[in-house]
């Protein structure tokens, strides 16, 4: 699945990201490299973008940038699908 | 200009100990540099521009040490530049900025509350072997969570002094101070600063990360490049084999196991020596920039010359690349992320946490940035923003234009009558009172747009309304800018800045003059008044309308230009969502003080030379009555009570009707020019007497009731209330006895005002923030065709519904 597909306060791992995405090197200096836990904070008013908890601090980015973000989904329980 | 400069610059610096050094503050944005670089000055700093940009550059003296002088740069989250912030701060780090002093030392801001995130960008530098010092700053904020940091072991990890402070109280700054001048003491000793290693660590060479090619330490790597430049010279057009040989033996990166990967990195690195393209100690950097996605059409790297040769083998290695990955990846992106692979194991050796706890930045956040509330919150500022300037600025504005009549009647008395004597008061002072009036309006904007920068509102208010703004094919930082120039565009313009990507940026400033600002108020009111007498919902309802279309039409054209001249891809909206902070009203004083005063200073000139020229042609030719030239009034002088005074001396005097300052106007090369005009203006249901004053009204369009009052010859001081000119107004007739001003004719012209660009300020900050003339042109032709065309469809579709 992709970032743009949590919902609020659900957590994920990032697995990959899309190369071919403009953005998507800037996203991983600003800390979203394979590996990172991220978790969707809340959601714009309108539906977009979407604030995510990513290394500690807040970060926005739009639901098109998200989808570039591959994740797996973290449960509660801890267990990755 | 390469690094080389400053290496050689610091050694001569050697014999005159005197010499002063230049020490550059460099971090994340909103990490507190600006905070530290006020203690550390005293507040005591100058403000200039980077030669060639806009972006503004701090300088000032340390206090106590004033050999060393500090400059703050902007904000920035690696040296890979997205925004023209970004790219100046990492060009003055490189010493690639023209006409600008390389550095003598960097000081790395982090905010220690976020390091891991601040520690990529400090790393980076770290690597570019300037001396370096690092400081967590935000120390309140650590252990107000409850946690800790070792910043002895960070020292020894990132192989460079560190220093603890917060920026806000002070603490800490006086120990930053005396590690600053420790770290310019070395490197004076030392002579050569490649040589400065902080005592408390290993150096550069010790880090764990490892730079994606075999330079690991900057003494060998320095000496190996000179080598290799030599024999790369032959090698420049070869083959991969040369290279190959170059970097045989070269100890593989700890941080790739991927061997066509490593092989990759260091091969870019080989061609950055082997073209010299870049001096020993930058060539991590570059190479790093080359391998970045898109790298041979980087603009932040267009000034560096890339032979043929050299762009050709790029462009191969970006190939092979992107087939060994299937353009998943590239070694740009691996190299991030070996980066904070490292960074996240330094991170949990020398941090300590305690367990999460929800901030009261997330309370906040709860409201601002609610489903309802975050809206409601969203325009309660906005309101509170337009009242404040609005009902702030006024009897600051009536002062000035007291103050500038002041001037008018003191120069009227000093100086006899004459040219000169008109040329000062309808000239030169009606000009600087037409941007000085101004100035409380943009203070307020700035000093509010600088108060929620710094609490943090700013970010969540892009994020609020960015949906909105991508509807435009904008970014969500558009949205400020576009705002603020419902005041005045000359600020909005300058609060373009923010926005990274130069289409947008561009895109923003074009559209911004749209927006209907304050000095069409005057025109709106006019109109309105004179024309549509009564019904105070009909009047309300038009003064909306216009409103409205200008909003409408810069979204319209925002999203057309996007499509068009200023095609890219969707603008990302990748950005911080800060904590928010108390925000400090001295800074926020500081910093609206230096941005309105290079308003001044920048536009001010520019237009106040404008209306000199336009003052000239309504002032030429002068029009003899029985020998005596009449000093009449000027169309541009809004400021003027004392030249109708000397007019009505003067008729008083030579009792002609001929000599109202009316006729001087009419017959000026202005009035001729309006009535030049009139055929093509006439389709609008403009006559030539309003042509000359939308003529006049290039300048400046606010003038436009002055001169009105002028060209009617309405005797007293010309003001939108006053009723002898909306008389005039209503009883203005064509030769045929038509009326002139029809209600029709009053939406015609209003709505000529909405969309016509008649802003010398405007024009004049436009060609200083896009550093050419190209786009202050294109705005002025597409504005005047669209107000044209707008005005004609008006007029015309009015009259074949018959109104009119
Ligand atoms: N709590 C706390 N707040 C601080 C500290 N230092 C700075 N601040 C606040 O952090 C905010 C940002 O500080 P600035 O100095 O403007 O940051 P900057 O790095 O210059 O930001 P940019 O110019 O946007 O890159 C301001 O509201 C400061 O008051 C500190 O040590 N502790
Ligand atoms: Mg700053």
């Amino acid at each position: 699945m992709t970032l743009d597909q949590l919902t609020i306060g659900q957590e994920g791992r990032v697995e990959q990201l899309d190369a071919s995405c403009g953005s998507a090197a800037r996203l991983m200096e600003m800390g979203l490299v394979p590996g990172t836990a991220v978790r969707v904070v809340r959601v714009a008013p309108l539906g977009d973008p979407i604030d995510i908890l990513v290394r500690g601090y807040h970060l926005s980015l739009r639901r098109s940038e998200a989808r570039g973000v591959t994740v797996g989904r973290v449960d509660t329980a801890g267990a990755a699908t | 200009m390469t690094h080389h400069a400053s290496a050689s610059t610091a050694s001569a610096g050697k014999s005159h100990t005197k010499r002063t050094r230049l020490i550059g503050l460099v971090g994340n944005p909103n990490s507190g540099k600006t905070t530290l670089f006020n203690r550390l000055t005293g507040l005591r700093h100058k403000v200039a521009n980077y030669p060639g940009v806009t972006v503004e550059r701090r300088e000032g003296r340390m206090q106590g040490h004033d050999a060393i002088r500090i400059v703050d740069l902007p904000g920035c989250y690696s040296l890979t530049p997205r925004s023209p912030d970004e790219l100046i701060a990492r060009d003055v780090l490189m010493g690639w900025v023209d006409g600008a002093e390389p550095l003598d030392g960097v000081v790395v801001v982090v905010d220690a509350s976020n390091l891991e995130r601040n520690l990529f960008l400090a790393s980076q530098v770290a690597e570019l072997n300037l001396p370096t010092l690092i400081v967590c700053n935000m120390m309140d904020v650590v252990s107000g969570r409850g946690d800790a940091i070792d910043l002895e072991l960070l020292s020894e990890r990132l192989g460079a002094p560190v220093v603890g402070t917060v920026g806000s109280t002070g603490v800490g700054v006086d120990a930053l101070r005396s590690a600053i001048d420790r770290m310019v003491d070395s490197t004076d000793r030392s002579g050569d600063e490649a040589d400065w290693q902080p005592s408390e660590s290993k150096g550069i060479g010790s880090l764990s990360w490892q730079p994606p090619h075999p330079t690991l330490s900057p003494k060998k790597g320095a000496g190996k490049a000179k080598a290799d430049g030599g024999e790369g010279k032959e090698a420049a057009g070869g083959g991969a084999e040369n290279r190959d040989k170059a970097s045989k033996g070269a100890r593989p990166a700890a941080w790739h196991q991927d061997e066509r990967l490593r092989r990759t990195t260091s091969e870019v690195a080989q061609l950055v020596r082997d073209h010299r393209l870049i001096g020993p100690a930058a060539t991590d950097a570059l190479s790093l920039l080359l391998l970045s996605p898109g790298a041979l059409n980087r603009e932040d790297v267009a000034h560096i010359h890339l032979p043929e040769a050299c762009r050709k083998t790029l462009a191969a290695i970006h190939e092979r690349v992107h087939a060994e990955t299937d353009g998943r990846a590239s070694a740009f992106m691996h190299a991030i992320q070996a980066r904070y692979a490292w960074l996240s194991r330094v991170v949990d050796e020398v941090q300590t946490r305690a367990p999460e706890k929800v901030t009261i930045s997330d309370k906040i956040d709860r409201v601002a940035t609610h489903k309802v509330w975050g809206m409601a919150v969203f325009a309660a500022m906005m309101g509170l923003i337009f009242l404040s300037i609005f009902s702030w600025a006024e009897p600051l504005m009536d002062g000035i234009e007291t103050v500038m009549g002041l001037m008018a009647d003191g120069v009227y008395a000093l100086l006899g009558a004459g040219m000169l004597r008109d040329l000062l008061i309808d000239g030169v002072i009606a000009g600087m009172g037409n941007v000085v009036v101004f100035f409380p309006q943009i203070c307020i904007l700035f000093l509010f747009l600088a108060l929620l920068e710094d609490s943090g509102y700013m970010a969540r208010a892009a994020f609020v309304m960015d949906r909105v703004m991508a509807g435009a094919g904008l970014h969500g930082r558009s949205f400020i800018p576009l705002l603020s120039s419902y005041a005045c565009a000359v600020p909005a313009i300058m609060a373009t800045r923010t926005i990274e990507n130069r289409r947008d940026r561009l895109t923003t400033i074009l559209v911004a003059p749209l927006m209907s600002c304050s000095a069409r108020l005057p025109i709106y009111i006019l109109m309105i008044s004179a024309l549509f007498p009564g019904n105070p919902w009909l009047r309300a309802g038009i003064m909306f309308a216009m409103y409205a279309l200008g909003t409408v039409t810069a979204l319209l054209m925002a999203r057309l230009f996007k499509r068009t001249i200023l095609k890219g891809p969707a603008p990302s909206f990748i950005m911080e969502l800060p904590p928010y902070r108390m925000p400090q009203i001295g800074t926020a004083l500081r910093h609206m003080w230096d941005r309105s005063k290079l308003f001044l200073t920048e536009a001010g000139t520019i237009i106040v030379a404008i209306s000199v020229v336009l003052w000239a042609l309504a002032y030429f030719p002068r029009m003899e009555t029985n020998g005596v030239a009449n000093g009449a009034g000027s169309p541009v002088g809004r400021v003027s009570p004392a030249a109708d005074e000397e007019d009505a001396a003067g008729v008083a005097a030579i009792p002609s009707p001929v000599t109202a300052p009316g006729e001087q106007l009419r017959q000026s090369y202005m009035g001729r020019f309006g009535r030049f005009i009139e055929p093509l203006i006439e389709p609008l249901g403009f006559d030539w007497k309003i042509g000359i004053g939308l003529t006049a009204s290039f300048a400046a369009r606010e003038v436009f009731v002055a001169t009105m009052a002028v060209v009617y010859g309405v005797e007293d001081d010309a003001d939108v209330e006053s009723s002898p000119l909306r008389e005039q107004i209503r009883n203005a007739a064509w030769p045929d006895g038509r009326k002139v001003y029809t209600p029709l004719v009053g939406i015609s012209l209003m709505v000529f005002y909405v969309l016509a660009c008649q802003c010398m300020s405007t024009l004049a900050i436009v060609r200083r923030e896009t550093a050419s003339w190209r786009w202050p042109i294109f705005m002025f032709a597409y504005m005047t065709a669209l107000a044209y065309a707008g005005s004609f469809v008006v007029y015309q579709g009015g009259r074949l519904f018959g109104w009119g």
